[in-house]
């Protein structure tokens, strides 16, 4: 980890909406994300976990300005972004691998024109030498053969293509990947093949990472911090290791509480959180504290009052009103 | 004599590009009220195992040789009118994508009665008032409201609850559940997990659960079997499997995963990609991204040797360390 105390990506008041569409030319807005603050400093990564729904990816998405926030900030490297300048100029160093290695591939165009568009596009050589020997090398970092260059994306297999998918996201030389559930689609014996392919490249090219998961043994494994987010708010922010052995919001000890442990002594003699209800509409969120609906200790306060995302110990940030009662 | 007896299974999909042989010799037994899990990757044969037990292969896939005895009664080659007898009364199926696994344009109770009314001698009154009553019996509130509705106003997991609802209905004495929690949140898939546990209990009826996730296995089940390229690697109690593994693939396998021990330490995955079914190798089919593999490997499968009691490998390994033993115990 880098010893600058700035933070290579801040991410502050974050929102994003969408218009949903209600017929009779009305609309409702859907608050994928409503409002995080975050900072990932240099050579880190930050985990980002919660259960479908909850705004994960979206957050990945619009961090990247592949959407246009509604409203908050984006600071790179200490520089807002703003304008289409910016955007272009943050896409050199900010990348995106995506979950299903089917369907982010181009099935029409050779492993070397997927690896190389990136290349194209931020016109990042001056012949077409190096442009070849920038994707081998690529190519060879992410552990792919030379000769599988003129291969199309169906030739391989799942853990291949998200090595492809990789070698792409490297190929302008970020220093910021934001990793949108890179292994959920991976068979067990490749996806730690992946994971470790991550970590190597992380220590060799300085890399920070977003890592948006919900497999959350996964998710400590790879991340220095983990951030919790329920119903397009975070919930809880600590150390990877402190979330997972001292959760402190209700709705992360349940999340914790229900991963599956693959040891059975460990697992039967878990006791599982259960949460009553579901997770309502992000169309319909609840007043006040998103987790009240079905959370075991919500107040009248939790039910009129948002709570605020408060640093309760060093480095440890929760939203939760009851923090102190409840732990 | 065990419910269900699987000897020497073969099932292969003949396609444009040749046979695809999913299930290559699989054999095993599975006893009332018992839960048995079997694990394995995408192209393990896996659910085509459970497949050629409910005979819904799709129609280039067929059962080659080998035989399915369910209560006594052989399964292959029985034809259509005993299956439809069997399938979704004594043998009922969970399918992954409970989406896709419900009709949309029925309402929630009328595909739940419609299993009911086929197999039982119920009147209509009596297969709405079981339907409501296996919507309880899953915890599925309001059960009579819930019944008018269509799947669109159910979640995943509220439709999953439904899914094991119907396949319960009917009271089997098998329940294969395919993958039934991987599309599911972990909140919802433990929901599941409990409820599928207490409802055998509750029953006791058998359960085959096929998943990829060992973290799954450890909740549930008696018994495991580790397949890889359609055969069985190894068999054994839950606790033999867990913590005495004596095939390379499943060892492999447990070092791969992130747990609560590793934590900090490096993964160490199996190296190379998984197999092509279309050209399966002549020995050990694990052999190609062995470690250990030795000469042996490369040319002959092993067959099933006993470890102990509970607990069966194919592994030549485990004959290379009893050799070893052995010779140690004459110095």
């Amino acid at each position: 980890m880098s010893n600058t105390t700035e933070p290579l990506i801040q991410v502050n008041h974050l929102k994003q909406y969408f218009d949903i569409n209600m017929g009779f030319f009305q609309s409702k807005a859907l608050k994928a994300v409503d409002d995080i603050s975050f900072s990932i400093r240099e050579g880190e990564t930050l985990g980002l976990v919660g259960e479908s729904g909850c705004g994960k990816t979206t957050a990945g998405r619009s961090i990247l300005h592949l959407y246009k926030p509604t409203a908050g900030e984006v600071i790179y490297r200490g520089k807002k972004i703003e304008t289409k300048q910016d955007i272009q100029e943050f896409r050199k160093h900010a990348t995106m691998v995506f979950q299903d290695p089917y369907s982010s591939l181009d099935p029409r165009m050779t492993v070397e024109d997927i690896i190389g568009e990136p290349l194209d596009i931020h016109k990042m050589y001056s012949s077409k030498n190096e442009r070849r020997d920038k994707i081998l090398s690529l190519m060879d970092h992410v552990g792919l053969n030379s000769e599988h260059a003129a291969r199309y994306a169906h030739e391989f297999s799942g853990g291949q293509r998200q090595r492809v998918g990789i070698a792409r996201a490297l190929a302008v030389d970020p220093d910021f990947i934001v990793c949108d559930e890179p292994v959920s689609a991976l068979d067990v014996s490749i996806q730690a093949q992946v994971i470790n392919m991550f970590d190597e490249l992380q220590e060799k090219m300085n890399l920070t990472y977003l890592f948006i998961a919900h497999d959350l043994l996964v998710v400590r494994h790879i991340s220095d911090r983990i951030a919790v987010m329920y119903l397009g708010h975070m919930v809880e922010l600590a150390d990877a290791d402190q979330i997972y052995d001292r959760p402190l919001h209700p709705y992360t000890k349940a999340l914790i509480s229900a991963v599956p442990v693959p040891d059975p002594k460990i697992a039967k003699a878990n006791k599982r959180i259960e949460l009553s209800g579901e997770i309502p509409s992000p169309l319909n969120a609840p007043t006040g504290c998103p987790f009240h609906t079905r959370c075991p200790y919500a107040t009248d306060r939790c039910k009129e009052e948002m709570p605020s995302f408060e640093e309760v110990e060093t480095g440890r940030f929760v939203a939760c009103h009851r923090v102190k009662e409840v732990n | 004599m065990a419910l269900l007896e699987v000897r020497d299974l073969h099932t292969s999909f003949f396609t444009d590009a040749g046979e695809v042989r999913a299930v290559n010799g699989v054999s095993f037994n599975l006893d009332h009220g018992k839960v048995l899990g079997i694990v394995g990757e995408s192209g393990s044969g896996k659910s085509v195992t459970a497949y050629s037990i409910m005979q819904i292969l799709a129609s280039t896939g067929k059962i080659v040789s080998g035989s399915i005895k369910f209560d006594g009664i052989e399964l292959v080659g029985a034809g259509e009118k005993v299956m439809k007898d069997i399938r979704g009364n004594r043998i009922s199926i969970i399918f992954q994508d409970p989406m896709t696994s419900l009709n949309p344009t029925y309402s929630i109770g009328k595909q739940l009665m419609e299993a009911i009314l086929l197999h039982t001698g119920r009147n209509k009154q009596e297969a709405y008032d079981r339907a409501v009553e296996m919507l309880k019996l899953v915890n599925v509130n309001e059960p009579e409201k819930r019944m008018k509705q269509y799947p669109y106003e159910f979640s995943g997991g509220m439709r999953q609850r439904v899914m094991i609802a119907m396949a319960l209905a009917c009271e089997p004495d098998i329940l294969i559940a395919d993958e039934p929690t991987t599309a599911l949140d972990v909140t919802i898939q433990a929901g599941i997990l409990e409820l599928m546990k207490d409802i055998q209990k509750k029953i006791g009826m058998a359960i085959i659960m096929i998943t990829h996730d060992l973290g799954v296995v450890a909740q549930l089940c008696d018994e495991v079997i580790v397949m890889y390229a359609g055969g069985i690697c190894e068999q054994g109690t839950e606790n033999e499997i867990f913590y005495n593994p004596c095939h390379e693939y499943t060892k492999g396998l447990m070092r791969s995963i992130p747990t609560t021990d590793n934590n900090g330490e490096k993964l160490q995955p199996i190296t190379g990609t998984p197999i092509d079914l279309l050209n399966l190798p002549k020995g050990c089919p694990f052999a190609p991204r062995c470690d250990n593999a030795m000469k042996i490997c490369l040319t002959k499968t092993c067959e099933r040797i006993q470890i102990n009691e509970d607990h069966q490998a194919a592994c030549w390994m485990n004959v290379k360390n009893s050799i070893e033993k052995e010779g140690g115990a004459d110095e």
